[in-house]
């Protein structure tokens, strides 16, 4: 309980600090929500969104599939590495 | 455990399968048009990258405090896997932003917090690669650190005047966009859980090697 | 509670007593500051002069970069007479050691500061006597923050490989946000005329960061020292 005490007093703390900081008003120039439409407007700008896309989704994919790869390969290798170790230990 | 695998990662297979057609199917936004549609990936990976740095810091907590290995293991999954959400968001987020802002990157309060964050769970890992003896308690007190980082990340948008969209859109989305997003966190979260379990699994195994090998020499 | 401050009286003491016999810590973080003032100021120049919005942010720039080294340095010296581990063998909270710690570091790094601040008053023409009380706030506010998580990590890297290249790799990475509340604050200070309602806000978010980290240095400052 004791080692508990400093993080209730933080957790009590922390709501006051923030209500200390308000932050001084600005201008919001940020969107509040998606809208939705049925059809894409017609390709007026010069950058195409199609690259960028595309790039995304690649990215992700790679990343994830290059991660379970490495995990699988290591996988394998502690595999081999356990199995001979217990055999030498059974034969001692 | 293994009972419980074999489906776990069909579901994560069958679902990260079909998200790329639920995203297809989402209506297109407004003003962003169709780049938006990385928000599907790009959104869910941040969740998943908050949910780790949890994991990470509660799993590094039990280890300080209570001593324990396995813990220690989990962390370490959970720690690396927040480098990997981190960078799907810090890839996608900037391929969005060159379209919809016009500029690759922006040193705005929730761009900038997020790179930190990620910068902190990657020294995470290079001290426990580099740190020498007892660098598991190091870099335990790192990852606390950085689980404590994560709430201002997520309001930073709220408070601060940003590009970024505020974390108001997610809950405001229309009934199209909402299907296949929420569709794709279900995705990502499974997906998650397979990776952290796999991960864990070999910690487990190297460990038990180390033990093997403490045997073979007595 | 009195025992607790006692100790950590006592440890800071300790620390300022064998600092004074050389003041070998003190000069060469000192001038190591002043150089790095230098350094930005003659790297930001423009038409010969250097570029006035720039101070406050050369200021805390130097002021971590000097936090870093004096904490390396006094660590350095309690690995090398093993009195650290003397510390931790006696019978005393771990948490008020750490405090003596921090205390003995907030004084070195306000040495620091006395001498930068008037630099940079000097150097870059900026209004530091416009709002002293404000100013001092904010850097008393920013070196807590920054000190503290410094503090437990360099105490914990003692024992570690690759100890000085390791502490500014997981120092920054946390401490980033308090520089940067720092510069705000500062640069809000230093406008022609000082936008005190900004500085109040971003004192208030160092506030916010400092119960954060000090609260958790404090938690755990014990299960990692020990073995």
């Amino acid at each position: 309980m004791k080692r508990l005490l400093p993080l209730i007093v933080l957790c009590a703390l922390l709501p006051g600090a923030l209500t200390l900081a308000q932050a001084p008003a600005g201008p919001p120039s940020t969107q509040a929500d998606f809208v939705p439409v049925n059809q894409l407007p017609a390709q007026t700008e010069q950058l195409p969104a199609a690259p960028l896309l595309m790039g995304a989704y690649a990215f992700v994919w790679v990343a994830l599939l290059v991660y379970v790869w490495s995990l699988w390969r290591r996988m394998t290798k502690l595999e081999h590495e356990l199995a001979d170790l217990r055999r030498r230990l059974q034969k001692l | 455990m293994a009972r419980v695998f074999l489906p776990l990662v069909l579901v994560a297979m069958v679902l990260f399968a079909a998200a790329p057609l639920v995203v297809a199917n989402a209506p297109p936004e407004q003003t962003m048009g169709l780049v938006q549609k990385i928000f599907y990936y790009h959104v869910p990976s941040a969740m998943l990258m908050f949910v780790s740095a949890f994991v990470c810091g509660i799993a590094s907590a039990v280890f300080l405090f209570r001593r324990s290995a396995a813990a220690d293991r989990v962390a370490l999954a959970a720690g690396e896997l927040v480098v990997l959400f981190g960078a799907i968001v810090l890839v996608t987020g900037p391929l969005w932003a060159r379209k919809a802002w016009g500029v690759w990157w922006e040193w705005d309060a929730r761009l900038t917090s997020s790179l930190l964050l990620w910068m902190i769970f990657l020294a995470y890992l290079l001290v426990r690669r580099f740190g020498g003896p007892g660098s598991e308690k190091l870099a335990g007190a790192m990852a606390l650190f950085g689980m404590a980082n994560v709430p201002f990340v997520y309001v930073s948008v709220n408070y601060w005047r940003t590009l970024h969209p505020k974390t108001s859109v997610v809950m405001t989305l229309a009934p199209g966009m909402r299907a296949a997003f929420w569709f794709c966190v279900a995705a990502f979260a499974a997906l998650y859980v397979l990776l952290l379990t796999l991960r864990k699994r070999l910690e487990d195994r190297q460990a038990e090697v180390e033990q093997l090998y403490l045997a073979a020499e007595d | 509670m009195r025992q607790f401050l006692r100790v950590a009286w006592v440890v800071m003491r300790k620390d300022l007593t064998v600092e004074m016999r050389s003041r070998e810590i003190v000069y060469t973080t000192v001038f190591f500051a002043a150089s790095c003032v230098l350094v930005f100021a003659f790297a930001l120049v423009r038409e010969g002069r250097p570029l006035e919005d720039a101070a406050a942010g050369i200021l805390w720039i130097s002021i971590a970069f000097a936090g870093t080294l004096g904490l390396g340095r006094t660590f350095e010296r309690e690995r090398h007479t093993e009195t650290l581990r003397a510390l931790m063998l006696a019978p005393s909270d771990r948490p008020a050691i750490y405090v003596g710690k921090l205390l003995g570091i907030l004084a070195l790094m306000a040495i620091v500061e006395a001498v930068l601040v008037p630099m940079i008053g000097l150097l870059f023409h900026a209004p530091v006597l416009a709002r002293p009380l404000w100013l001092v706030a904010l850097l008393g506010l920013g070196t807590l923050g920054f000190a503290s998580v410094g503090t437990l990590f360099a105490a914990m890297l003692v024992r570690a490989r690759s100890r000085d290249v390791l502490l500014p790799v997981l120092l920054y990475p946390i401490t980033i946000p308090v520089i940067i509340a720092g510069v705000r604050g500062t640069a809000a200070l230093f406008q022609a005329t000082p936008d005190e309602p900004m500085a109040r806000f971003w004192a208030a978010l160092l506030v916010f960061f400092d119960v954060v980290f000090v609260t958790l240095s404090l938690w755990t400052f014990e299960p990692l020292m020990t073995e």
